[in-house]
């Protein structure tokens, strides 16, 4: 059966059928996740999915074993911190890259590149040794400190700044815009996409990364979310009611931002990729 | 002849304003990466108990390596789960983006979503969240294999060594799936239409305007969603880790290269080691990743 413009309509419900059926897949376990969450520990088993009473039982005894807001907390001050301070400071780097001619732009550049093919393991023991040697072990500061800047994010932002037009600065400066109030002024506003791209992947980079803090946080009172989780997995790996609750409430805020970001997301996610 | 000093002001912050604001990222830059990094290659050729005592031992430590079975090991088994990601996780991203990006699908954005959306969920959130769907009788995994299947439910996911990579792989196809697809996706809606009407006018079919239009134009996007899915893969380490309650996994079956890293290095305590595997790995995914621009034709002029 053939339309008009030449589509197979058989063929048209088939692949709907096929993207259905993945999304299906795909949404099942997240589906499985908020289920197990609120079921009491009797119904975990019992039911595959919803149980017919839903508690928020697995939510109290959770912050009754650990003290899981102390871990909210920890996590969401340094995730935002590190993406404040990382949108700050990579915008600001990739605006001068961007758009200014200077000494040493080259080889900077070059430089940022050639680390980018690193992987950051390779890091590890020397960046361990650093943060031992300036006392930070065991400290927010060594979470935050190394994070402060992204050499992705400079790249993202230098290369959505470069369209800016060079009218548009020079009409701030003859309006007598100083050099910074440009950036923040000017070029901000018009990088609002980029800006919004960015604050979802750093936010995102911080709040799920678990090899460093693993690595330089020792005390229990400063955990962030992932260490927890990891530990409790060891811990009350029986208790799976309050670890599917612990999961859950670790996995909102970055859902919450990525709705609140996602046009400003999945443009900016694929615009340094497509155009390169 | 002086200038008035707010002219100079004005010059001066504006000749200065680069060098401000690149400052910041070359500070943290030379602390946090230049430096580590000089420091990374002094220890490989060190061994080391502690931040604080090292040694200088030449080539001892690559020397070792090239007979250590756990190095190789772990080589074997990220290497076992990046061919999988490569090869079987990014066709079935591409056939998604392929289907979204056919002309009337409906509800393309909620598709979009739905397959991006396991990516929000960190890899230890992930791990954590498998690492119950794995459970025998219980976990979603079996009960699905034994409604479609009619398979038994005590499978064994995490304790059987022959299934403990299978099931990272199913985990991370989960996870990826979607998060290449968009990048497929957005390759494909790059395609110029009109060298698809073009090819329907010479008559091509779909497969040919498959080979012919759709592929040579997202091979640069393929080229490199291939080499950053190698690049991630082989850095392999919180799922397992999770997963495997903080061990290599049965008959270390899910032991991987940064996994050994990090339990030489901060376990056992020695840095000097733990650096020279990090080489290793970087030499691994630089020949990867050469490799793979070379195989795709990344350097060739198309003609």
């Amino acid at each position: 059966m053939r339309s008009k413009a030449g589509f197979d309509i058989l063929l048209v419900i088939a692949i709907h059928l096929v993207l259905a059926a993945a999304a299906c897949v795909v949404l099942t376990p997240l589906f499985w996740l908020v289920c197990a969450a609120l079921k009491g520990p009797n119904d975990l088993f019992h039911y595959l999915f919803a149980s017919p009473d839903p508690t928020l039982e697995n939510f109290r005894s959770l912050f009754k074993q650990v003290p899981f807001f102390r871990y909210m907390t920890n996590s969401m001050f340094i995730a935002t911190s590190v993406t404040l301070l990382q949108v700050f400071f990579s915008s600001l780097a990739g605006f001068a890259l961007a758009k200014y001619e200077f000494r040493g732009k080259r080889p900077i550049m070059v430089l940022m590149l050639a680390t980018m093919m690193i992987p950051g393991q390779v890091l590890l023991a020397p960046m361990y040794k650093l943060i031992y040697q300036m006392g930070l072990v065991d400290t927010y500061w060594a979470l935050i400190l190394p994070a402060v800047v992204s050499v992705f994010g400079i790249i993202l932002f230098r290369q959505s700044m470069l369209q800016i037009p060079d009218e548009l600065l020079d009409a701030g400066r003859i309006d007598g815009c100083s050099e910074f109030r440009l950036y923040w002024e000017v070029v901000l506003p018009v990088s609002r996409p980029m800006v919004g791209a960015f604050t979802l992947i750093a936010f995102m980079g911080s709040w799920n990364s678990f090899l460093w803090p693993q690595i330089v946080l020792q005390d229990h009172a400063r955990f962030t979310l992932p260490i927890a989780l990891n530990q409790m997995v060891g811990l009350y790996s029986q208790e799976y009611g309050s670890l599917m609750a612990g999961t859950l409430l670790s996995i909102l805020p970055v859902i919450v931002l990525f709705f609140l970001l996602q046009k400003e997301f999945l443009a900016g996610l694929t615009s340094g990729a497509v155009k390169g | 002849m002086s200038q008035p000093s707010a002219t100079r002001f004005w010059t001066l912050q504006r000749k200065a304003a680069p060098y401000v604001f690149i400052s910041p990222f070359i500070i943290v830059f030379a602390t946090f990466m230049v430096y580590p990094l000089i420091q990374s290659i002094l220890f490989a050729f060190q061994a080391s108990s502690g931040p604080k005592s090292t040694a200088y031992v030449g080539l001892d430590n690559f020397r070792f390596m090239l007979r250590d079975p756990d190095f190789w090991t772990a080589v074997r088994n990220t290497a076992t789960f990046a061919f999988f990601s490569v090869f079987v996780q990014l066709p079935l991203s591409l056939g998604l983006a392929l289907l979204l990006n056919a002309r009337w699908v409906r509800a393309r954005s909620f598709f979009r979503l739905a397959f991006f959306s396991p990516h929000l969920v960190g890899q230890v959130f992930v791990a954590v969240l498998f690492s119950l769907i794995f459970i025998p009788r219980f976990g979603l995994l079996n009960r699905a294999i034994h409604a479609v299947l009619g398979m038994g439910l005590e499978t064994k996911w995490l304790m059987d060594p022959s299934l403990v990579m299978p099931a990272l792989v199913l985990t991370a196809l989960w996870m990826y799936v979607g998060f290449n697809m968009i990048y497929f996706l957005a390759a494909l809606q790059a395609v110029d239409p009109q060298l698809y009407e073009a090819a329907q006018v010479d008559g091509a079919n779909r497969w040919k305007q498959f080979i012919h239009v759709t592929f040579p134009g997202i091979k640069p996007i393929a080229v490199f969603i291939m080499i950053m899915s190698a690049i991630g893969s082989f850095q392999l380490f919180e799922l397992p880790y999770v997963l495997l309650r903080q061990t290599p996994g049965p008959n270390q079956a899910g032991l991987t290269i940064v996994m050994y890293l990090f339990s030489t290095g901060f376990s056992t305590g020695d840095l000097g080691y733990a650096s020279a595997i990090g080489w290793a790995l970087v030499l691994i995914i630089l020949t990867i990743s050469l490799a793979q621009a070379k195989v795709m034709g990344l350097w060739k002029r198309d003609a």
